[in-house]
């Protein structure tokens, strides 16, 4: 199966413009639907207060990706847009039945002043996969970024296919980040104590936001060192986990969020149910888990 | 091959012998403890950031022989592998061994670009990029390059081991022995990546060794530097 | 006394043999020897067996020549923040001057085989205390054939205590037979451990030729005034 999806949003004129959604270009199995604020997102430390952000859902219209398959999605936020895309369910990676690879790729750029947050949901690499994932995100040098990746390693009691997923952010070009994820069958060594150290689940969670100015000595690794937040470039953050499963990997990656510190104030008043404050954020997460 | 051989010494002065490549914390939080623990750190060291330091060494060594693109390219390649480390203490690390084995370099297989590199305290290229240069002012070809650095992402992390856990010295290099056509495979896959764009180079991460590494530069005594 | 092609270049030390000027006259037993320029600061290592009083030596040199000099160390020994706050506290060095350099668990290693650490660390803390007079490179405590390397230092001090026995000046080894200063520390325990210091003194003597010799307590000279006016001896020599 070969699908491209498009998404673009564009901030509409005026002060207080909202965020519309400009182009929207779905091909099964990559459906996009918009949608509604969630309360348990996690939305980054900064806010999307006042911002009116376009909502996206992408809803995964068919099983797999199955080997074979060559998936994409294209995103553009433009100049001071505001672009929270989720996930529905998590993605289950499965072999084809004539043993080929399967591809997703995601490319998205963000203008000036834009804001992405791309959470997809887990992508879960099942027994006999191959599959190519790569996320490649240009950014403006003042546009803002949250995107979390999570890999579930099989399903229960099962052991995985080889699975790659690579996220690569530059900005205007310049790159900033780049890890690739080669787990499973066809990467040696990676229940290791160097890669995984038998964990199931990895994942990271990126964030950078020029306009923040996020503390300096934010190198943060708990105890077991089963997770770390490590500065990116000067303004941004990465939080990376490895969990037994998936619920725990999201709680690590959710905790090592909020360790950043506590959110900028919030005007009074604001509409948005992005813009709760971290202890209802955290609150919601341990509720929804 | 006498400068491949000479490169390839553990006994080179360029610093190597300090750092254990991970292996120090992996020994403290991960359990590692026998030569089986052991053979399962390097396998995944050499798949991830071993094959990342294979392509740039192979890649850098090709620049390094073109001296009309070399500076900015040498300069565009570090650049690649500082944002492929997200740990800073390894970023830290890879850096003061860079320049390290500039310093030996230049003085071993003199080359003006050993000389621009040698620049400012603290801000040495990364390993990997001045293997590469190395190797090429040493004669070496990119594939050797790439070897030399998929050898040393176990080589390093092996020879620690001895010191640190008491292994059984000719049991571990009989394990360095058996990884003998991993080795080779790793290096072939870098070396391909010779004349690649610098942006489609490897970015193959071992997520534990950034987090060791992190936890490991807050300890109070440690026996190696990485 | 033999005449081979080794000793060929040490000809001109003897002032009764002409200059022969048709081969180079090369130092062959310093030509790897770090050369003192004016824009650096001089560097002595201090080496020796562990517990014979090496940092011990280090604190009493920086509190004698710290306010005359500009001064750092690069210790190689095991370097905790309580052996920080222990410096900072007796007013010996600031943090910012102290540089610990991790030896993979081989100090020997460290100081000679493979210096690049030690490198790096001179050149930082030449860079962010510019300008230094001095700085002390402090061995990790090992056993006694680990030297300098001519690359890490100009000049190496190597310390031994009267209680690991008086014998071992006569053992020799290249740091006692070497070193530019043998320091035989804690004399004043030398009645407590039967160690006699004449024994000490001749045995270093018939290893060390001219080579100087000191005998210190730093419980009685807190200072190590003797070894502070060789470091400034040192220093004193024009360099050029």
């Amino acid at each position: 199966m070969e699908a491209a999806a498009e998404l673009g949003v564009e901030r509409a004129p005026g002060p207080a413009g909202r965020t519309r959604i400009s182009r929207l270009h779905s091909e099964a199995p990559y459906l996009l639907r918009p949608t509604h604020p969630v309360a348990a997102e996690p939305v980054p430390c900064w806010r999307l207060v006042g911002q009116a952000p376009a909502r996206v859902a992408l809803v995964a219209g068919a099983g797999g990706p199955l080997g074979g398959d060559r998936l994409s999605l294209d995103i553009d936020v433009g100049p001071g847009a505001v672009l929270v895309l989720r996930a529905v369910a998590a993605t289950l990676v499965l072999p084809g039945p004539h043993g080929q690879r399967s591809y997703a790729h995601v490319t998205a750029r963000v203008a000036a002043g834009g804001t992405l947050v791309w959470l997809p949901g887990p992508t879960i690499a099942a027994r006999g996969c191959d599959h190519h994932g790569t996320t490649r995100i240009d950014l403006a040098p003042d546009a803002r970024l949250l995107v979390r990746e999570e890999l579930v390693l099989g399903r229960t009691g099962e052991q995985p296919g080889t699975v790659r997923q690579r996220l690569r952010v530059t900005v205007a070009g310049v790159p900033l980040h780049d890890q690739e994820l080669h787990l499973g069958a066809g990467a040696p060594g990676w229940t290791g104590p160097a890669v995984t150290a038998g964990c199931a689940a990895v994942g990271s969670l990126l964030f950078v936001d020029p306009t923040l100015d996020v503390p300096a000595a934010a190198h943060l690794v708990d105890v077991d060192a089963d997770s770390a937040t490590l500065p990116v470039g000067h303004s941004g953050r990465l939080v990376t986990a490895l969990a037994v499963d998936a619920l725990a990997l999201r709680r690590r990656l959710d905790l090592g969020l909020c360790a950043l510190g506590p959110p900028p104030l919030e005007p009074a008043g604001a509409p948005d149910g992005d813009g709760m404050n971290l202890p209802a954020r955290v609150a919601a997460l341990a509720t929804s888990g | 091959m006498p400068a491949l051989l000479l490169l390839a010494d553990g006994r080179l002065p360029a610093g190597g012998h300090a750092h254990s490549g991970g292996l120090e914390p992996a020994v403290e939080l991960k359990g590692v403890h026998d030569v089986p623990g052991l053979v399962q750190f390097l396998a995944g060291r050499l798949t991830t950031v071993g094959l990342v330091a294979a392509a740039f060494a192979a890649a850098t060594c090709q620049v390094a022989k073109d001296p009309e693109v070399a500076g900015p390219a040498i300069a565009v390649l570090d650049q690649e592998l500082e944002a492929r480390t997200a740990s800073p203490a390894l970023r830290v690390a890879s850096r003061r061994l860079g320049r390290q084995l500039v310093r030996a370099g230049r003085t071993i297989w003199p080359h003006p670009l050993l000389d621009e590199l040698s620049g400012a305290v603290g801000r040495g290229p990364h390993q990997p990029v001045a293997l590469g240069v190395v190797a090429a002012a040493a004669g070496l070809a990119p594939a050797d390059a790439a070897l030399l650095a998929a050898q040393e992402s176990i080589a390093g992390p092996a020879t620690a081991a001895v010191r640190l856990l008491g292994l059984d010295p000719v049991s571990v290099h009989a394990a360095l022995a058996r990884f003998g056509p991993e080795v080779t495979r790793i290096a072939g896959d870098g070396a391909d990546y010779a004349t690649s764009d610098p942006a489609d180079l490897p970015a193959t991460t071992a997520p534990l060794l950034d987090v060791l590494a992190e936890h490991h530069a807050t300890w109070e005594v440690r026996l190696f530097a990485s | 006394m033999p005449h081979d092609h080794a000793n060929e270049s040490h000809t001109h030390d003897h002032a009764d043999e002409p200059h022969t000027h048709d081969r180079p006259h090369v130092h062959a037993d310093r030509s790897g020897a770090l050369p003192r320029t004016t824009d650096r600061a001089l560097r002595i290592g201090i080496g020796g067996p562990v517990g014979s009083g090496k940092t011990a030596l280090v604190a009493a040199l920086c509190r004698t020549l710290s306010t005359q000099l500009a001064l750092a160390v690069v210790t190689n020994d095991i370097y905790t923040t309580e052996d920080a706050d222990f410096l900072l506290r007796n007013g010996v060095l600031p943090a910012e001057r102290v540089r610990a350099v991790e030896t993979g668990a081989c100090p020997h290693t460290a100081i000679r085989d493979d210096i690049s650490a030690n490198l790096e660390a001179v050149d930082e803390l030449e860079e962010s205390l510019p300008p230094l007079d001095l700085i002390l490179v402090e061995s990790g405590g090992d056993n006694l054939t680990a030297t300098f390397s001519q690359g890490l230092v100009h000049h190496q001090i190597f310390v031994i205590d009267v209680a690991g026995g008086d014998k071992v000046p006569r053992k020799g080894g290249p740091g006692v037979t070497r070193a530019d200063l043998l320091v035989i520390n804690k004399t004043d325990l030398a009645p407590l451990v039967g160690a006699d210091l004449e024994v000490m003194r001749r045995d270093a003597a018939a290893k060390r030729g001219d080579l100087p010799v000191l005998f210190t307590s730093l419980t009685q000279d807190p200072s190590a005034a003797d070894v502070a006016d060789w470091v400034r001896a040192r220093l004193a020599v024009p360099v050029g």
